[in-house]
């Protein structure tokens, strides 16, 4: 029993460790107004160039780097259509979205299904390790686990706790208001749409190089989906992306172990769309204000308009 | 009180210095000397800008110096907004040219004007609604540190707005805010920047006449500090009482300037609407008739859950204008949005020709007969995005004048919508038209066509001649006066007291939800009101 909490644990946290790269992104995004629906797709160029890298020049962390490039850099297209175009950015979202798995798949063909050999070791930090039960699940981890819980809670005190993130909130809410205050409201949704891209591509990274080791096309599964899904759950707070994004970990772990139980891993695939719906019922019914949507999500901004 | 009040030097401002990575522009514009050097004059030059072909300004020269207090006037609609959004850099002029210290720049955003110096407080408010008064103000400030700026701007943000006697929680969100202590964040906000060229859109619209004489005081510190201030203003008192000069504005041009130790109010609104204007309005005396409204010991929260009004009564009649004085944020508009159905009652009753229509909805209180004219007119007067006639009906798509089932009865709103426009004079190329790209007093005016124009048994308005000009506001008073006399009853809310005491029969004072007194306005203890608006006195 005891071992099969602690691993189910500690799966949950690595299921849970691409989620939280992507939420923390798309967070970021949504914050300064600009809904992203492109993560599924920059999510799996990021696994692919991250195995590609990897596995041409044997160095896992150049794979990282690489990843991180291309997520930063096939978001400028959404930036430019929604920020500089000012067009629909849902349908430029999952323009990306199509354009980024399409991408991926073209790419990876040669690479399909070849097995990865170069390992990143896990970081195991001593003592807090030993820690009964969740010792190891919480202490002895992916370096992008620890990525991931770093960057988002590096995240959430950048936008709660300095000036620039006050500027990121703001554009999110009135842009207007914001640019008559001096703030480069453009600059800034570009800003963020790019970093928001980089982090959904660390996602893919992990997914390929750590996690599953291998590239095979359709990888993501819908983790790019289940990321937007928790950007609401978490109220667009990093902070709270932290626990829900393990908390859908856990779910998404849940699906194997309950499938002998006779429960249809259909349901549990559900679970996170349905959690998130629920919460969103429950807000509202108490306090809508509470709800914390950017007031200005997905309305392109026009300069000189009133 | 402001004496020690010190703009921060200009000179001092290095940008290099500035945390605020996001607020360096690139200077595209003007030449870089410029840049920093303080404002000593400020010319326009020629400034033409139209909308769909239809000029908003049209060959604008005008300068202002340092040390000067330059008064814009005009009508609704004269252009004067657009003009200081031309200066400010948000909209760019289709012709003419902007001069400072005599070197021509341009100014594409408000970035750029910001570093030049330039600073201004915006007619409709520029506030983000769901952040916290000191994050609005750290976002606008220049001199908000990298890190923690909520932290460690607090105590500079409140110690200064204790010199404007500006008590307020800095937690507290906008939206949670009423009308006047928004303003004062506004105000606020663009002082401690401490520009050298202030522009003032309008800043006093909803004040109380006290905080307009610490307004007043700033301005003439800053005017002895040299710095240039543009001031717009519908209230030619205060025009005069501050401004050195004034420009009029009609229809986007110039029609008159003059220097306000040579000239009268008179003059000036001659100047503005192009016939001459009444200020003191008198009213006949009527008998009260039958009651309309009675409220009984209402209790209301307001947006921080804490009580806003506590066991309010009174009771208004046929013939009879109530007003409500006070200084704003004292449960004013928790009241107003109380009677009209927006705001949940705890406890206590209101009646409506002796029916009950506590807790209502506004529907349904407006078919009672309940129009009312909302004191945030962006947030809850009009759709922004709809055009004139969708505007003109929002309570009323229901009626049977106006829809048949499911449909609109298109061509009869159209009708009624031109009839307002005209009636009201509203200032539009069309009723085809967004009602955003109307001027801030044109949506007032179409705001309050559509709740007078229905002959209302109760009319509740906050600050009904919010951002009229002189003209309009005569119009708007008549108009009252003339609901009156056809024996509807008017709930007025109002900062500014001379209107309450030239309109209302009876007048209570609320301080902190309660009243402090409910009187005939000829009761010679009315000249204690100042007191007990602020809670010292209560009778
Ligand atoms: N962005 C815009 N699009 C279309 N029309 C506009 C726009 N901005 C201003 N206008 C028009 O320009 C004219 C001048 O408006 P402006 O806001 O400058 O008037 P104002 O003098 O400030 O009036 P008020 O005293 O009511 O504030 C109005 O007729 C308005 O409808
Ligand atoms: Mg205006």
């Amino acid at each position: 029993m005891e071992e099969i909490i602690i691993s189910t644990l500690q799966r949950a946290m690595v299921a849970g460790t691409p989620l939280l790269l992507a939420t923390t992104g798309e967070i970021i995004c949504e914050r300064s107004g600009i809904l992203n629906l492109g993560v599924e797709g920059v999510m799996a160029l990021g696994a692919v160039t991250a195995f590609i890298v990897t596995m041409t020049t044997g160095s896992p962390w150049l794979g990282v780097l690489a990843a991180l490039a291309a997520g930063m850099v096939i978001s400028i297209i959404h930036a430019f259509t929604s920020v500089t175009l000012q067009a629909n950015q849902v349908v430029s979202g999952l323009a990306l979205t199509m354009l980024g798995l399409g991408l991926a798949g073209m790419v990876g063909k040669p690479y399909v299904g070849k097995p990865l050999t170069i390992k990143m070791e896990d970081i195991t930090i001593p003592i807090l390790s030993d820690i009964p039960y969740i010792g190891k699940a919480l202490f002895s981890q992916s370096p992008f686990f620890f990525m991931a819980v770093g960057l988002a809670l590096v995240s959430w005190f950048f936008l709660q706790r300095t000036r620039l993130g006050i500027q990121i909130r703001s554009t999110g809410e009135n842009p207007k208001a914001t640019e008559t205050q001096g703030v480069n409201v453009f600059l800034i949704r570009y800003m963020s749409v790019i970093i928001g891209g980089g982090f959904s591509a660390l996602a893919g990274a992990h997914l390929s190089i750590s996690y599953s080791k291998s590239w095979i096309e359709g990888m993501t599964a819908g983790r790019g989906w289940i990321a937007i899904a928790l950007t609401i759950f978490a109220l667009w707070n990093p902070g709270r992306a932290i626990w829900a994004a393990f908390l859908f970990g856990g779910i998404f772990v849940a699906q194997y172990l309950m499938q002998p139980l006779g429960i249809s891993p259909n349901f549990l695939a559900m679970l996170p769309y349905i959690a998130t719906l629920l919460i969103l019922v429950l807000i509202s019914l108490k306090d809508p204000r509470k709800l914390n949507a950017p007031a200005m999500l997905a309305a392109p901004y026009k300069r000189g308009e009133r | 009180m402001w004496i020690t009040w010190k703009a921060p030097s200009p000179n001092n401002f290095n940008p290099a210095a500035d945390p605020g990575l996001m607020r360096m522009p690139k200077s595209r514009g003007g030449c870089p000397a410029t840049l920093m050097k303080k404002i000593q004059r400020l010319e326009m030059e020629g400034i033409s800008k139209s909308f769909h072909g239809i000029h908003a300004n049209k060959e604008i020269s005008l300068s202002v110096g340092s040390g000067e207090i330059l008064g814009l006037l005009g009508e609704n609609g004269a252009g004067k907004t657009t003009l200081m959004n031309i200066l400010y850099g948000l909209y760019q002029p289709d012709a003419g040219q902007i001069k400072i210290n005599g070197s021509p720049v341009r100014i594409t955003n408000p970035m750029e004007s910001i570093l030049m110096g330039i600073g201004m407080v915006h007619q409709h408010f520029m506030l983000i609604q769901n952040h916290s008064v000191i994050e609005n103000i750290a976002l606008g400030y220049k001199d908000t540190p990298f890190f923690f700026p909520k932290i460690k701007i607090r105590e500079k943000v409140a110690s200064f707005s204790r010199q404007f006697n500006f008590t307020i929680d800095l937690n507290q969100k906008i939206w949670q805010l009423s009308a006047g202590e928004q303003q004062r964040v506004e105000i606020i906000k663009a002082l401690m920047n401490g520009a050298d060229l202030l522009i003032l859109d309008e800043p006093t619209s909803v004040l109380t006449p006290k905080e307009i004489e610490e307004l007043i005081i700033i301005l003439r510190q800053m005017k002895a500090d040299g710095h240039c201030v543009i001031f717009i203003s519908h209230k030619l008192d205060e025009i005069m009482n501050i401004c050195d000069r004034v420009v009029v504005l009609q229809k986007g041009s110039i029609v008159g300037s003059a220097d306000t130790g040579k000239t009268d109010k008179k003059t000036l609104a001659r100047m503005m609407v192009g016939r001459d204007v009444v200020f003191n309005i008198s009213k006949e005396k009527l008998a009260k008739g039958q009651e309309i409204l009675r409220a009984d010991q209402i209790h209301v929260t307001g947006d921080m859950g804490l009580p806003a009004v506590k066991g309010v009564s009174f009771d208004l009649h046929e013939n009879e204008i109530f007003g409500i004085a006070g200084v704003a944020g004292n449960g004013q508009r928790e009241l107003a949005e109380a009677i009209t159905g927006i705001r949940r009652i705890d406890s206590g009753k209101v009646t409506i020709n002796g029916k009950d229509i506590t807790n209502l909805s506004p529907r349904h209180i407006y078919d009672h007969g309940v129009s009312h004219v909302p004191e945030e007119r962006i947030r809850f007067g009009i759709a922004p995005g709809l055009f004139l006639y969708d505007n003109a009906i929002l309570k009323q798509h229901h009626l049977k004048k106006f829809s048949r089932r499911y449909f609109l009865k298109y061509n009869d709103v159209k009708t009624h919508t031109q009839g307002i426009v005209d009636d009201f004079k509203v200032l539009t190329h069309s009723i085809d038209n967004q009602i955003r790209n109307l001027s801030g007093g044109n949506i007032q005016k179409l705001i309050l066509g559509r709740e007078i124009s229905e002959q209302p048994r109760l009319l509740v308005a906050s600050h009904p001649t919010y951002g009229l000009d002189v003209g309009a506001t005569e119009f708007l008073r008549h108009h009252l006066l003339k609901l009156r006399k056809q024996g509807s009853a008017v709930l007025l809310f109002s900062e500014d007291l001379e209107e309450i005491f030239e309109l209302c029969d009876r007048i209570a004072v609320i301080f902190a939800g309660e009243f402090m007194g409910i009187f005939d306005s000829d009761d010679e203890r009315l000249c204690e009101i100042g007191l007990m608006m602020a809670g010292s006195k209560r009778i």
